[in-house]
């Protein structure tokens, strides 16, 4: 018999407020980002405890896009960050407080 | 719940026991490092324990997906953009720029880690199962998911491959760097000109060492007075000993 789910959406429970809370009191834009990557994997874990409990692949596929869309998502949010760090000398979260060029 | 873990095999127990330890203390790395070249390495360590989370609750597809896709592309250009940007010097944490917004966000986290733990271990299922099949055929992981994918998920895959495509036009435009309005769109001494000078200057001053080795034995003030003070500086400290 393997662990029960329980543990596992703790365990996701854990790290997602752990995500939160460092977004919430991280000003480096690249750490925020990090922070929400952690929040999508906790995501991902609580995907895949559901589908293993309801005995169901469609939890896995659902990470499968959570993935790409991850991945999409950090390509995009990086080129930003670039772009603004090469107009004015800054990649914390205040330097772009007022979203004026 | 105690029991639960009791009652399962000794290395499960032991596996996921140990991989949670690393997921946490990889997570808590990310939000408590000073520098982000530490953040971004937890950061893998994270991803890793959270792999073998996937292994262990039988989903070995993702688990390697995990691997390559987060640990191996998205790590390395977290890393990529900040040694380009070069930012990985310490940043001051314990300075805080809002007064009162740590404890704030802190009771946030905490009221939402009891909501969710409370929602953890109450009832979730809707007895509604979907229509992708299960998990328990005897075919393999990713024989499933790809049945999944390619049938009932198919609109969903066509829609990703749009979505990757306007991440690469968009990740492209925004880094292009504006050729024609550079004077105007550029600040005054910008990172951009900054960066301009590095990559520029790179080359050239290579280039550049010998001929003014060869004009300073001959006459010292002569054409040397032109050379930029950093590599006097840097020709005098290899020539000094």
């Amino acid at each position: 018999m393997s662990i029960s789910a329980s543990w596992y959406l703790t365990l996701a429970a854990l790290l997602f407020t752990i995500g939160a809370v460092g977004l919430l009191i991280r000003r480096n834009v690249l750490v925020m980002f990090m922070c929400v990557e952690l929040m999508l994997n906790a995501a991902n874990l609580t995907f895949v405890s559901f589908a293993r409990k309801l005995n169901d692949i469609a939890g896995q596929t659902a990470v499968f896009f959570v993935l790409v869309v991850a991945a999409a998502e950090v390509v995009v949010g990086l080129g930003i960050i670039v772009s603004i760090y090469r107009r004015r000398l800054g990649a914390t979260a205040d330097d772009v407080h007022e979203l004026k060029g | 719940m105690t029991s639960s873990l009791l009652a399962a095999t000794i290395p499960d127990a032991i596996t996921v026991v140990v991989a949670a330890v690393i997921c946490v203390v990889g997570a808590l790395g990310v939000v408590l490092a000073r520098n982000p070249v530490h953040s971004a390495l937890m950061l893998v360590m994270t991803l890793f324990g959270v792999a073998v989370l996937f292994i262990e609750e039988n989903a070995q597809f993702l688990a390697a997906v995990q691997v390559i896709v987060y640990a191996g592309a998205i790590v390395v250009l977290f890393l990529f953009v900040i040694m380009l940007l070069g930012v990985d010097r310490s940043e001051v944490i314990a300075k805080e720029p809002l007064p009162g917004q740590r404890p704030v966000a802190i009771c946030l986290g905490v009221l939402g880690l009891a909501e969710v733990l409370l929602l953890a271990h109450g009832k979730w299922s809707t007895g509604a199962h979907s229509v992708s099949g299960t998990l328990g055929s005897p075919a393999s992981n990713v024989q499933q998911i790809g049945k999944s994918i390619f049938t009932t998920y198919l609109l969903a895959f066509e829609v990703t491959s749009a979505l990757l495509v306007v991440a690469v036009v968009g990740a492209v435009v925004l880094a292009r760097r504006p050729r024609s309005s550079q004077g105007q769109l550029e600040p005054p001494g910008g990172a951009a000109l900054e960066l301009d000078d590095a990559i520029d200057s790179g080359p050239e001053a290579s280039k550049a060492e010998p001929i003014d080795v060869t004009t300073r034995d001959g006459e010292p003030a002569g054409d040397g007075t032109v050379v930029d003070s950093e590599d006097e500086i840097a020709e005098s400290e290899v020539t000094s000993p």
